[in-house]
């Protein structure tokens, strides 16, 4: 048994359709996280609840910490050796910073979409079922479902369906990163993080994953590094305003973006400064 | 105010067009002594042996006899070679680029190990015979066979093996990887899956490469006590044995003795070329086929 199980979509599906920016379940808490790269202080005492089915945002401007939060969330961020972290994050009420908690596991229940898309040098196929695989799926009837599934879900099934087995370098940018968010959806995750998934592509591409984004809401939890205000402001139930490693502000989007409280959130969000 | 005067740039620009065509005169140079040397050595090697080699010359025992010696047991003996060579450069050589670029703490001693391996590459290949002279031969007692030969032969090219892999490892974009860990793949199917393919091509080039290193030395193998003389045709990998260079070292030292062997020389040199040349091609199109896009 996972010590991390997921929730049954079932009875949260309902849920998401009657509550909507209210506070549904939280799903990360964040307390009193430090981060140091080496003697670098990148993160100083964060504090952050994320919740269920929302998109979370997080801005800030260039070197505050943003992609090294994130990447705390699935511990991608101990692949830089001189990482060292003080504090909490719980997943679903488990501290996931406890060096005895298997870090495989958290990565199934949480996947991520990179910056720059990074397809497998694979077959468009071999690129969905690789997570699948790996976690010891073999039956070749379940593997093309869920390939169809995730392909579905990242609303690209109908650009690649007849080219499955060829090369995913074939695909357009965008295309590529749509395949990186279905590779994602099929390790069947609950929550995605996404590092500012649109900054490498075509306002066209970039449009069709703000979409995607609102789309996979329904089912996901989704925490989004972006630094595009209008897109943080377009897609997003919360943002987080860091700045030097700090959260100066954490709100409802709508307030951050119409009633900051700290005059530095609206400085930045008005593009006075970053 | 303009810094770039266009006037004194004007009269700048002849001599500067004129130094660019001497120094890409002065480049074609040093290309060509490189090619006309080789294109003489060739022409003289084959002038010389190419007369020589036949079907008796190819499947043919050795003799004093220069117009009915035969090669085979030299051609037999580097085939034992070589299967001794790949396994143990590939499992040792690969494991431990494996090892040093993927799972070895970077620090203190994994680049104290890296600049070791890559200084070993370096050593003149006769210190590597007389390593294996008393390893192989006299400590483990195997005598001058095949084992001894291919152990020696693996030894002297295991650095350029690993060194290559490491490369190769080293080049497979990050990006890559962090996308299979953020799967939840652990490291070993990451490895496997992800970098290994990836990495391949550049580990199976770098291997050939060094393979046709081992095949061409011949100073380790005098220093084993590998004869040219007429041994019956290996059948295992304790047997003696003779191989291709060594043929080639023999008949050169007695071409005072009887002329024609300079002639068998030259033509086992061409055996030994074409050899070089099809594992050469080999690993060219390994690279081409499986070099992969990303
Ligand atoms: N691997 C690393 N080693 C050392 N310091 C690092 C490393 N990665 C990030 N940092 C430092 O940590 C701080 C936060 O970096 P981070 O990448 O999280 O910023 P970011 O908000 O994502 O920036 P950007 O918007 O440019 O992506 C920066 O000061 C950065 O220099
Ligand atoms: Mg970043």
């Amino acid at each position: 048994m996972s010590p991390l199980t997921k929730t049954k979509k079932v009875k949260v599906d309902i849920k998401s359709e009657t509550s909507t920016t209210k506070n549904n379940e939280v799903v990360y808490d964040t307390k009193d996280l430090n981060l140091w790269y080496g003697e670098t202080h990148a993160l100083k005492d964060v504090n952050l609840s994320i919740h269920e089915k929302e998109v979370t945002a997080i801005i800030g401007p260039s070197g505050c910490g943003k992609s090294t939060y994130i990447k705390t969330l699935n511990r991608m961020v101990e692949l830089v050796p001189s990482v060292r972290t003080t504090g909490v994050i719980t997943y679903k009420g488990k501290n996931i910073l406890d060096k005895s908690l298997k870090v495989e596991d958290l990565r199934t229940h949480v996947g991520m979409v990179f910056q720059k898309p990074n397809p497998f040098p694979k077959s468009i196929y071999e690129n969905i079922a690789y997570g699948p695989k790996i976690h010891g799926i073999r039956n070749k009837k379940v593997l093309d479902e869920i390939v169809e599934k995730s392909l579905r879900g990242a609303s690209i099934w109908d650009e690649v369906k007849d080219r499955l087995n060829e090369n995913a370098y074939g695909l357009s940018g965008g295309q590529q990163q749509r395949l990186c968010i279905a590779r994602c959806l099929a390790i069947e995750p609950n929550v995605i993080l996404m590092d500012e998934p649109t900054s490498a592509l075509d306002p066209k591409s970039t449009l069709r994953i703000e979409e995607l984004v609102q789309e996979l809401k329904k089912e996901y939890s989704i925490i989004i590094v972006t630094h595009n205000m209008q897109q943080a402001a377009r897609i997003s139930d919360k943002t987080a305003f860091f700045l030097n490693g700090e959260v100066v502000e954490y709100d409802d989007t709508n307030n951050i973006f119409t009633n900051p409280e700290d005059s530095r959130t609206e400085d930045y969000i008005s593009g006075r400064f970053g | 105010m303009k810094y770039i005067d266009d006037i004194k740039v004007q009269k700048r620009m002849n001599s500067r067009v004129l130094k660019n065509d001497i120094v890409k005169q002065l480049f074609l140079a040093a290309t060509l002594f490189g090619l006309v040397v080789l294109a003489v050595l060739l022409i003289r090697v084959i002038t010389e042996g190419a007369a020589w080699i036949d079907w008796n010359f190819l499947t043919g025992k050795l003799s004093t006899a220069a117009e009915r010696a035969g090669i085979m047991g030299a051609i037999l003996g580097t085939s034992w070679l070589m299967l001794i060579v790949v396994p143990v450069t590939l499992f040792i050589g690969v494991g431990t680029a494996i090892y040093l670029e993927l799972y070895a703490k970077k620090g203190k001693f994994q680049s104290f190990i890296a600049t070791n391996i890559s200084n070993l590459a370096g050593v003149p290949s006769i210190v590597y015979g007389l390593l294996g002279l008393t390893i192989f031969v006299r400590a483990m007692d195997f005598g001058n066979v095949v084992m001894a030969g291919g152990l020696t032969l693996s030894l002297l090219v295991l650095p350029i093996v690993i060194v290559a892999a490491q490369e190769a490892i080293r080049a497979v974009p990050q990006h890559l990887s962090e996308a299979s860990y953020g799967m939840g793949a652990t490291k070993w199917q990451t490895v496997k899956n992800i970098v290994l393919p990836a990495a391949l091509p550049g580990i199976l080039t770098g291997s050939i490469l060094a393979l046709s290193r081992a095949i061409g030395e011949t100073a380790p193998l005098t220093v084993l006590g590998i004869p040219a003389l007429l041994i019956p045709f290996p059948e295992g990998l304790f047997d003696t044995f003779t191989a291709l260079p060594m043929q080639i070292y023999y008949w050169t030292l007695d071409s005072s003795l009887v002329e024609e062997y300079a002639y068998l020389a030259a033509a086992t040199i061409i055996v030994l070329l074409v050899l070089l040349f099809l594992l050469n091609s080999i690993a060219i199109f390994i690279r081409n086929k499986f070099q992969q896009r990303y």
